[in-house]
């Protein structure tokens, strides 16, 4: 039902992951464009409260095609944008 | 334009619940089969507005409340998936629908005798593990430790209260493999097409005229 974007490489994913976070969270997508990998997420960004990280993580799954476990989730990887970028590569990596 | 509908229950009871119509006895009518719970509250006025854009194109459009939902007061917790189609299809009949439009987790009532769309549908499985990781996050959040397994084995046997919404045993069980029901002439309208992010991942209901145009362009012919 939903496409999976065929993500070749670093460049690729990190335009998916921004567009991914600015679709969830309704950011302009020039804010989205800038983060960098220590830019702040869960507890910097008001719009990401838990339920928007719920919503986060089932888009992540829906259109990364991965399975994001409970355990998974921890405080890290939602911390910053580098965090989360590092986290998607590697279930990217082992999908 | 509001008004309500009488569907009767599997025990032979009737209930009364709400219905939206624009219905001017056209040749087409569509059908629609809401969004559920949350997303329900997020997309409903741009339902209605879909809806509107549908009149003006000559195309009659039946938005029903199913029992349990919106404003319905019948009890959420007795509801199941069987009961919900089993209503859908009353109602398919009831209107003289023929096409449905059956929105997110709508998509899974929608009759399969209509032709219609499945507007970016969502299988009853990812529906329940996005709720389910909701209330683990949140609880998670309140210092309690809660596990998505363990909830669902309690909500197989119990029923479960995920994000506000009693789901009885059997639903959950249900919805567990539930799948938009793909009927020949019913075709996928995915996210991308109508040129924005889902207006279900906001944080408060919203609108957005430009999406709306666009679904209500394919339903009634002239879109992509």
């Amino acid at each position: 039902m939903n496409t999976v974007p065929s993500i070749q490489n670093d460049a690729a994913l990190d335009r998916e992951l921004k567009g991914l976070i600015a679709d969830v969270l309704g950011l302009p997508a020039e804010q989205a464009a800038v983060f960098e990998a220590d830019s702040g997420l869960f507890g910097h960004l008001p719009e990401l409260d838990s339920m928007a990280v719920a919503g986060l993580l089932t888009e992540m799954e829906d259109r990364f095609g991965i399975v994001i476990e409970d355990d998974d989730v921890d405080g890290e990887m939602l911390e910053t944008y580098g965090g989360l970028f590092a986290f998607a590569k590697a279930k990217l990596g082992t999908a | 334009m509001i008004s309500t509908w009488t569907l009767a229950d599997p025990d032979g009871n009737s209930s009364e619940e709400l219905l939206v119509a624009f219905d001017r006895g056209r040749d087409m009518r569509v059908l629609i089969s809401p969004a559920w719970f949350d997303e329900a509250n997020k997309l409903r006025r741009f339902t209605i507005e879909v809806m509107r854009r549908l009149e003006k194109a000559g195309i009659d459009s039946f938005l029903p409340d199913l029992p349990g939902c919106n404003d319905s007061l019948a009890p959420l917790e007795s509801q199941t998936l069987a009961g919900w189609r089993a209503a859908m299809n009353d109602a398919a009949d009831r209107f003289g629908a023929t096409h449905v439009l059956g929105i997110r987790a709508g998509a899974l009532l929608a009759p399969v005798h209509l032709p219609g769309w499945h507007y970016a549908s969502q299988s009853g499985t990812k529906l329940l593990r996005a709720m389910l990781r909701a209330r683990t996050i949140s609880a998670r959040e309140a210092g309690r430790e809660e596990k998505a397994e363990a909830l669902l084995t309690l909500g197989r046997s119990e029923g479960l209260t995920l994000g506000g919404w009693p789901l009885g045993a059997a639903l959950i069980r249900e919805l567990e493999c539930a799948e938009p029901l793909q009927a020949d002439g019913h075709s996928e309208i995915a996210q991308s097409v109508l040129g924005g992010p889902g207006l279900w991942l906001r944080a408060e209901p919203d609108e957005d005229a430009a999406q709306a145009d666009a679904l209500a362009a394919i339903i009634a012919g002239t879109g992509a």
